[in-house]
């Protein structure tokens, strides 16, 4: 089939579903999606409407970004408007197909609102403030194509990237992608027009191009959701990418962790091969690429690349030092292309859309646009795609809803392990590689997580340097026990054991870590530890000076306590709810707990119905009044 | 041991015998067997001629590869940033007390393992908790035993139906 032939098909394809004569139902069931339910939700809608015979089509789709809000269902009604509803339940199932799908009520009490041709009052989705915000490239098809079915991906331009490619000579492709000033979205941000040209002069009969999507800090998720959403795109940009270089073999590193990922990559891979548009003599032409798919076993650094070709060679992944750089000895030891999932999706559209088009988005050093995954004390957590340059301030209130439950906000960590925590007064800071460098933190691999003043500045410190000194993986001596030395030091402030010294004697360990380490886990683990001690000084010296954590979180430095004013005497739910039994009634009827049985698992306060609120946590413990510590005189144990 | 060389007998076929099919071997035999046996893994050694210390070697630097039994139901807690910063710890700690097994273990009745795991990509959900194939979201402490007897007694009348 010519490529003009394959577009036909496509087209005929989704024009029956989505222009045709019945109504057709997009459900997201994306890995966040199916946690709050969908599938349930489609078997629901296939009964129902099997039940009632009616005519429609259930297709589904990827994540469109609002994970709080999934399940997420898009009815789309011929000769009507485009209405979705978020949260929706099994239960509620019947009701939309009676009401809309067979009815003429859009259900609009259930609604999110309206996509196309609004109605009234409802509200207008593509002007809520998330959406006003971002800019969309490569998750526009997310959550509106079926990532199952290729056509769906050809109508809205896929594979144009590639048709156009393969009639250019690789020199040019490459020159494209350089004027495009596309910058590695791995974390690194090296210029990936030059990587490739690099990687196009080595010298070698066999090359490999590699897709890295690992994506191993643990709290990102954006590599997640192309590949489940749309994974044409990183296919077609791979294969343009080998074309440009001259591989005829591709690998995709995946982390085991994503099953449904992987799932939807091998049924993409398929159809890809079977249009023709991969394996042998693509389009007609005389050029072949495969790609095999390779799954990670679970260790964060073999993200890094030389580390994750050793994965693929089935050793220990351990990175080795560079130069010799994978464009020159990779794989094998041959040249090899190593570039993120996202890098890979935006080749397609420069391709297609001129890299004028490319680098007119962006901030000067950083073009295009940047995907982050919203996590952590947000309203709207999910996935957001912002134009290069957007500030922080914008990115988490006017995309990201602010703080959820009316908190106060008071960091964003951004970039993951190897990232930062910016305070307060650095939210105007824009968000591209070189900005947020000079913060502190770095773009990484994506994710942003908000803090509110629930969380403790050296609890998350401490929880980051965890991660990166078990995921160290023992090759450099000052990152195996450098990190290790700083945990121990912040184990010690969080429980009260600190010395005013441990603070600097922090910040000289972080530099000989920094300093000493080969790769990139090593030499970006200290920075959590230095932005907090930069910009939350003040938490490190309570926590050591006054025994006290300010965010009421260390276990060490606080005591659960209730407030005898404020508890209702006759309510047990404290009592019942310990595990330990800690908790007793006193002559007045007053729950008391026994701080010396305590385990400060929290459940007291969690089940102390919220119209009372008795139980609070106060740090530092010494707050309890000395009569509650122990069951002393005038406490008496509850009557069994 | 016979019973061990004939499920092994599917996954190491002859085409396989290729130092970079370790990993994906031994993610198979886990995905059969639950867990990573030394008998399993000498087979291994033997089959891709590599010293059996190797295989240890690099099964033990990935996180993927467990060397005790998965219980019938494996619970695993998110120690993700973000189910961390909702307090992921306090419901890992309850998982614990209430299964009365340390993090890696197994009951002695087989019903449960417990483990941690790094962010799966559910953090709009944070904490999360995954039994089986199903994801808990908006865990806490006092949420884990009522959790744990909606997954236990569908395995007893499982069980009974065998
Ligand atoms: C410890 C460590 C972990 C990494 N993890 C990832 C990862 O999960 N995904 C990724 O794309 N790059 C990761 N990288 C960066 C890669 O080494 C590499 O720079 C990147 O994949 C190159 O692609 P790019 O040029 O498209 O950014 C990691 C680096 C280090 C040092
Ligand atoms: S941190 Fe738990 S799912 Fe991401």
């Amino acid at each position: 089939m010519t490529f003009e032939e394959i577009q036909k098909q496509a087209k005929s394809d989704w024009d029956s579903l989505y222009h045709g004569e019945v109504p057709h139902i997009l459900i997201g069931t994306a890995t966040c999606g199916r946690a709050a339910g969908a599938l349930p939700v489609v078997e629901a809608f296939n009964k129902e409407l099997a039940t009632r015979n009616a005519q429609a089509k259930v297709t589904e789709v990827g994540c469109i970004g609002l994970c709080s809000l999934e399940p997420l269902v898009t009815i789309i009604k011929p000769g009507s408007f485009t209405v979705c509803y978020n949260s929706v339940t099994p239960q509620v199932v019947s009701t939309l197909v009676e009401g809309y799908v067979l009815g003429d009520d859009p259900c609009l009490e259930l609604a999110l609102g309206t996509v196309e041709g609004g109605e009234g009052e409802a509200v207008y989705i593509p002007e809520l403030s998330k959406f006003e915000h971002e800019l969309r490239l490569i998750l526009r098809n997310c959550g509106y194509i079926n990532p199952g079915n290729i056509n769906h991906y050809i109508v809205n331009g896929g594979y144009n990237g590639l048709a156009k490619a393969l009639k250019m000579e690789p020199m040019a492709i490459i020159e494209e992608v350089k004027k495009s000033g596309l910058r590695g979205r791995g974390g690194a941000g090296f210029p990936t027009g030059i990587k490739w040209e690099l990687c196009r002069q080595a010298s070698s009969e066999i090359k490999y191009v590699i897709c890295n999507a690992d994506e191993g800090d643990p709290g990102a998720f954006m590599d997640r959701v192309v590949l489940e959403s749309d994974p044409q795109q990183v296919i077609e940009g791979m294969i343009v990418a080998g074309y440009a270089v001259g591989a005829r073999d591709g690998f995709i590193y995946i982390r085991a962790e994503y099953p449904l990922a992987i799932e939807r990559l091998k049924v993409a891979l398929e159809q890809a091969e079977k249009l023709g548009l991969l394996g042998d003599s693509i389009l007609g032409s005389d050029f072949s690429f495969h790609i095999k798919i390779a799954q990670g076993a679970g260790a964060f650094v073999s993200g890094a690349e030389t580390a994750l070709m050793m994965a693929i060679e089935g050793k220990r992944s351990m990175p080795r030092p560079r130069p010799p750089y994978p464009v020159e000895s990779g794989l094998w030891g041959k040249p090899t292309l190593l570039n993120n999932v996202k890098t890979y999706a935006y080749v397609p559209l420069i391709l297609s859309h001129g890299a004028e088009w490319f680098s007119s988005m962006g901030s000067e050093g950083s073009k295009g646009t940047a995907v982050f995954a919203l996590a952590g004390k947000m309203v709207n957590t999910g996935l957001a795609e912002v134009a290069m340059g957007t500030t922080l301030q914008e990115l988490i209130f006017d995309i990201g809803g602010g703080i959820w439950g009316g908190k106060q906000f008071k960091a964003v960590q951004i970039g993951g392990p190897s990232g930062g925590c910016l305070p307060q007064s650095m939210l105007d800071t824009p968000v591209d590689f070189d900005s947020l460098r000079e913060a502190g933190a770095i773009m990484g691999s994506g994710g942003v997580i908000a803090m509110d003043e629930g969380n403790c500045m050296v609890d998350a410190a401490k929880f980051f340097l965890d991660f990166t000194q078990k995921e160290s993986c023992g090759k450099c001596t000052t990152c195996r026990l450098g990190t290790k030395q700083m945990l121990d030091i912040l184990e010690d402030v969080t429980a009260g054991r600190g010395r005013i010294e441990d603070v600097d004697l922090l910040v000289e360990l972080a530099e000989d870590v920094r300093d000493g380490s080969l790769c990139g886990l090593g030499r970006t683990a200290p920075n959590p530890v230095l932005t907090t001690i930069r910009y939350f000084r003040d938490e490190y010296e309570a926590h050591i000076l006054e025994k006290r954590c300010p965010a009421l979180v260390c276990k060490e430095l606080i005591a659960y306590y209730i407030l005898p004013d404020k508890c209702e005497r006759g309510c047990e739910h404290c009592v019942l709810g310990c595990p330990v039994e800690a908790i007793t009634t006193n002559e007045k009827g007053i729950k008391v707990i026994d701080q010396t049985k305590c385990t400060k698992c929290g459940s007291c306060e969690l089940v102390c119905p919220p119209e009372y609120n008795a139980v609070v946590r106060l740090s530092p413990p010494s707050l309890v009044p000395s009569s509650q510590v122990k069951e002393s005189d005038g406490v008496i144990p509850e009557e069994k | 041991m016979e019973e061990l060389k004939q499920q092994l007998a599917e996954i190491l076929t002859p085409d396989r015998k290729d130092r970079s099919q370790l990993i994906p071997i031994l993610q198979q035999i886990q995905g059969k067997l639950g867990y990573l046996s030394p008998e399993a893994m000498l087979a291994v050694a033997e089959f891709v001629e590599i010293p059996g210390s190797t295989v240890y070697g690099i099964a033990t630097f990935y996180n993927q590869f467990r060397f005790t039994p998965l219980g019938k139901h494996p619970v695993k807690v998110c120690m993700g940033t973000a189910c961390h910063l909702a307090g992921g710890k306090l419901v890992l700690e309850a998982m614990a007390r209430e299964l009365d097994i340390e993090v890696s273990g197994i009951t002695p009745d087989h019903d449960f393992s417990l483990d941690r795991v790094a962010c799966i990509g559910c953090c709009a959900l944070a904490p999360v908790v995954v039994i089986d194939d199903s994801v808990y979201p908006r865990m806490t402490p006092p949420k884990v035993e009522e959790v744990l007897v909606s997954v236990k007694p569908a395995s007893q009348e499982q069980s009974e139906k065998q």
